[in-house]
């Protein structure tokens, strides 16, 4: 009998288009007649805009509207899509088009559609924004001054956000240590190598809207972009296409995501905007750019009592759909794997003069990994504890699960349901070599080189809250189709899906046709992201391949007269066990279902079955990362020489694309570490606007990553016992390397901020007093 | 704007005849008025490679190179590797290895990686990180491409599944 598919490494689905050059991204679509969008963005960070001037580029021919906020009454703002909503944040909300006031680099100020890009372009160019310049503010801790320079009505904090259980105050009272630092985030993004994108077609005889290029979220996104046109939701079409990447930062609610559809309507043509990179780095979503104060109350046996925790938030200029969700995340998941008896936090949300904010992948667990695993650190450090002992000694054992924590989590209180928390660094620690890793950087100090290692574990959090709807069905052919919520990233929920029901209809992956994201076939959905397609679109899908194998199995059970309990379905037919000769093939049990023959029967036509998988609880995976750095003084660089990652994710449906997530994850996370980094001169002026000044890792600065991934805790809360993959390769990459990198020196709380600079580095070996070799 | 020029390209063997203005790209004559839409565009300033195609043999970033200066080369692209429907061992071999995510880079890789195994058909590990550092991959961490174009070089078979 042929192997299960889920739980196996089989190729994707999405390969063969893919490979071919096959694959169809939002740039590859076009329609006939179509128009093309070029958005006139902010030159300046913080001005009254008091005009636009847009005569010139009118009269270019071929030009065809040059849209302002003027024309737009009102004009709108774009909602939050994610709780929590402590207070309104209606003041801080992004304006479709600058409103009156500019307040960063990049702000769309006009939108101009021409007959092509080039004359777009173009005519871009001939528009003139009026500004009076406005004293900019570029720092979140200064911009809750009350002396700053205000962005909006309602002043630059969004909102404090406070969250605290047990008597923290007490606790640090009363420790033996109180250990404090100040730690530093640098503004990453997700860089998708596709950059955003939509192509918008109206066909006014029907108000129908048809879009290509939403992603992550399409139902949402129609229900806003339905509200702010003001039309109905059945009349928008957001149609499915590949998408280069997403991280958190594509697929969400933009201005333009409002511009083109409102354009093509006005101007009854198809209209296709594709961002460019030197926009893409100013225009989508920065994030994790944070500045805190943490500090952990610890008895004289290294037992944390409690942790305290300010966070200043670097919002950027506007709050965007992700409302305030990062920085919530990041207080939330500060006390991580450990047990924490006492806890408050507060974080300052803050509005600046730059690119504003939403996540990136593992948002609020990189920041609070980061945080807490420097915490832990220099506590050992101070305590003269060894940094693994000190782990091992906090973290949460089996007599504490479930454990609850009275912190929300998107609307939910943290509950972790299952783990082996030890059982993880221990098996982390032995796959690894990591103690080899230790002896062979000891060994190489001796010789004079800077060479360390680091650890640093993790909590992640996946899934959670919700629903996803799906719809099996085979032909008279025996193809099977599959439409589900969720959407493609690149990650291969495709292939998931399919593997989940091949299991059930007794078909190869390969041969199941998966749509996802389209919202013509699939009425309602909650999208891609937070890591929880294989959870909510695999529950949805299993859910309606079971009962289309039941059905299959009750019509089969009447065309070869056995009982339906006898029906095996395997190589895509249906056979009776026992004399597997008496079979029939799939298709011609589909076949039997035509309307008249169900008719009969008293059934919908059709071997289809459709299915809702809702309100699954938080899944909290885990995990480990390892490093050893090889640090240059003399240049300030850093190579990784191993890396390594140990991560807990329930039940894995296809381990190899378990792996390509963490491995790719650790490579996002590293470039974070060591790299990546939004800089802004006193103006305000973005001084990262292309990948010679924005640095991504290549292969060449990305080491081999080892992983091990563990099954010891499957998710109870889910029918597949899943727990969310895309986020724990990037949780812990800037807490492992800062670590290895102290290590490497010789130094300690020396490494206080990610990216870990050259000037940096070079700063913490001048000023070390006892060189690495001695 | 009505400074058009008619250029003759062969891609893939085909060869076409196409009106462009001289400040129009490569990439957008291959997408946009040949139809070649598999070469993507990352960065549209030569840093990340997904353009990447073959020119008179030599990887090229199509995003740098206007379509004039193309007139009369030899131009491969992705579409081209697959022959009578069938995946190249390349191709294979990125797929049994998982060496792409989201495939929005991986033809830029797989140009390169011709490129490379022409010139090199029996490239130690070092060569071959060296040569793919010259493109970006946002989804992989690039080891599964490294392993990949390893396992092309050898003849290596791909690991059932």
């Amino acid at each position: 009998m042929r192997p299960q598919a889920v739980g196996r490494s089989v190729r994707r689905v999405e390969d063969a288009r893919l490979l071919r050059g096959a694959g169809r991204f939002v740039d590859d679509v076009d329609r006939p007649g179509q128009l093309w969008l070029r958005i006139v963005r902010a030159s300046s960070a913080h001005a009254r805009l008091t005009g636009v001037d847009r005569d010139r580029a009118r009269e270019l021919p071929g030009v065809h509207a040059v849209l302002v906020a003027a024309d737009l009454d009102p004009v709108p703002r774009i909602p939050v899509r994610l709780d929590p909503f402590d207070q309104p944040l209606d003041a801080y909300l992004q304006p479709v088009l600058a409103d009156g006031r500019i307040r960063y680099v990049g702000e769309p100020v006009a939108a101009v559609v021409a007959d092509d890009p080039y004359l777009a372009e173009d005519a871009a160019e001939l528009v003139a924004a009026e500004l009076e310049p406005l004293p900019v503010v570029l720092d979140a801790r200064e911009a809750v001054d009350p002396g700053a320079a205000e962005l909006h009505d309602g002043g630059n904090e969004a909102l404090v956000l406070e969250r605290r259980y047990g008597d923290a105050a007490g606790a640090f009272a009363r420790a033996a240590h109180v250990v404090e630092i100040e730690v530093e985030v640098g503004r990453h993004t997700g860089v998708p190598l596709e950059t955003r994108g939509l192509v918008a077609d109206y066909d006014e005889a029907l108000d129908r809207l048809t879009i290509w290029g939403a992603t992550k979220v399409p139902h949402f996104n129609r229900g806003v972009l339905a509200r702010l046109l003001g039309m109905e939701e059945r009349h928008i079409a957001l149609r499915t296409a590949d998408a280069g990447g997403g991280f958190g930062v594509r697929g969400e609610f933009y201005p333009e995501d409002f511009l083109v559809p409102f354009l093509a309507r006005a101007l009854r043509r198809p209209v296709k905007w594709i961002e460019d990179r030197a926009e893409h780095l100013v225009a989508t979503n920065h994030s994790r750019q944070q500045r805190r104060r943490v500090a952990g109350a610890f008895a004289q046996d290294g037992e944390l009592l409690a942790l305290r925790d300010t966070i200043w938030h670097d919002n950027g200029a506007y709050v965007r759909t992700h409302g305030v969700v990062v920085p919530e995340l990041t207080l939330s998941m500060l006390p991580g794997p450990y047990r924490v008896p006492a806890y408050e936090g507060r974080a300052h949300v803050a509005l600046t003069n730059k690119t504003p904010c939403g996540t990136y992948r593992g948002p609020g667990r990189y920041e609070a990994t980061f945080a807490r695993e420097r915490l832990l650190d220099a506590a050992a450090d101070e305590l003269g504890l060894d940094r693994v002992a000190l782990r091992r000694r906090n973290l949460l054992a089996p007599d504490d699960l479930p454990h609850h924590r009275d912190l929300p989590v998107l609307g939910h209180p943290v509950e972790i349901d299952a783990g082996d928390f030890a059982g993880m660094l221990d098996a982390a620690i032995e796959r690894s070599g990591y103690e080899d890793w230790v002896r062979e950087a000891e060994a190489l100090r001796a010789e004079g080189r800077a060479v360390g290692t680091g650890i640093a574990y993790f909590l992640e959090k996946s899934g959670g809250g919700g629903f996803e709807r799906a719809r099996v069905s085979v032909d008279e052919h025996g193809r099977v189709r599959v439409a589900a919520g969720g959407a493609t990233l690149g990650q291969g929920i495709e292939t998931v899906l399919a593997q989940v029901t091949a299991d059930q209809l007794g078909v190869e992956p390969g041969e199941i046709e998966v749509t996802v994201g389209d919202t013509d076939l699939v009425s309602a959905g909650g999208g891609s992201w937070a890591s929880r397609s294989t959870i909510f679109a695999g529950g949805a899908v299993r859910l309606a391949a079971e009962a289309a194998a039941e059905r299959a199995r009750d019509v089969a059970a009447e065309l070869l007269e056995a009982a339906p309990g006898d029906i095996r379905l395997q190589g895509g037919r249906a056979a009776v066990a026992g004399s597997e000769e008496r079979s029939v093939a799939l298709g011609e049990v589909a076949a039997a279902c035509d309307a008249a023959s169900a008719g009969r029967r008293g059934e919908e036509p059709g071997l289809t079955a459709a299915r809702t998988f809702v309100d699954a609880p938080m899944t909290y995976p885990y995990g480990v990362h390892l490093a050893q750095v090889e640090v240059d003084p003399a240049t300030g660089g850093v190579r990784v020489r191993r890396y390594f990652i140990g991560y807990e994710v329930g039940r894995a449906v296809n381990p190899k694309l378990v792996e390509g997530q963490l491995v790719g994850g650790a490579a996002q996370g590293l470039g974070g570490a060591l790299m990546e980094a939004f800089r802004y001169d006193a103006d305000g002026q973005p001084q990262c606007t292309s990948f010679m000044d924005y640095l991504i890792p290549s292969a060449a600065e990305v080491p081999p990553v080892g992983t091990h991934v563990r099954e010891d805790a499957p998710s109870p809360g889910n029918p597949l016992g899943a727990k969310g993959a895309g986020e724990g390769g990037v949780d812990g990459a800037g807490a492992v390397v800062a670590a290895a990198v102290e290590d490497a020196l010789g130094v300690t709380r020396a490494v206080a901020a990610v990216p870990v600079t050259p000037e940096a580095v070079r700063a913490m070996a001048a000023d070390r007093t006892v060189p690495a070799g001695a | 704007m009505s400074d058009v020029h008619l250029i003759a390209l062969t891609v893939n063997g085909v060869r076409q005849e196409v009106a462009v203005e001289a400040r129009r790209t490569l990439a957008d004559v291959l997408r946009h008025d040949l139809g070649h839409t598999g070469t993507h565009l990352g960065c549209e300033h030569g840093i990340c490679g997904a353009c990447t195609v073959l020119v008179d043999g030599q990887p090229t970033r199509a995003c740098l190179v206007f379509g004039v200066q193309a007139d009369d080369c030899e131009i491969e692209t992705v579409e081209g590797l697959a022959h009578d429907g069938e995946l190249n061992p390349l191709q294979e071999a990125f797929s049994a290895h998982h060496a792409l995510q989201c495939g929005f880079c991986t033809p830029g890789f797989l140009m390169l990686a011709t490129a490379l195994l022409r010139e090199n058909p029996d490239p130690t590990d070092e060569e071959i990180r060296e040569a793919m550092a010259s493109n970006i991959c946002r989804c992989t961490g690039y080891q599964s491409i490294l392993e990949a174009v390893r396992a092309a070089a050898g003849g290596e078979k791909a690991p059932a599944t």
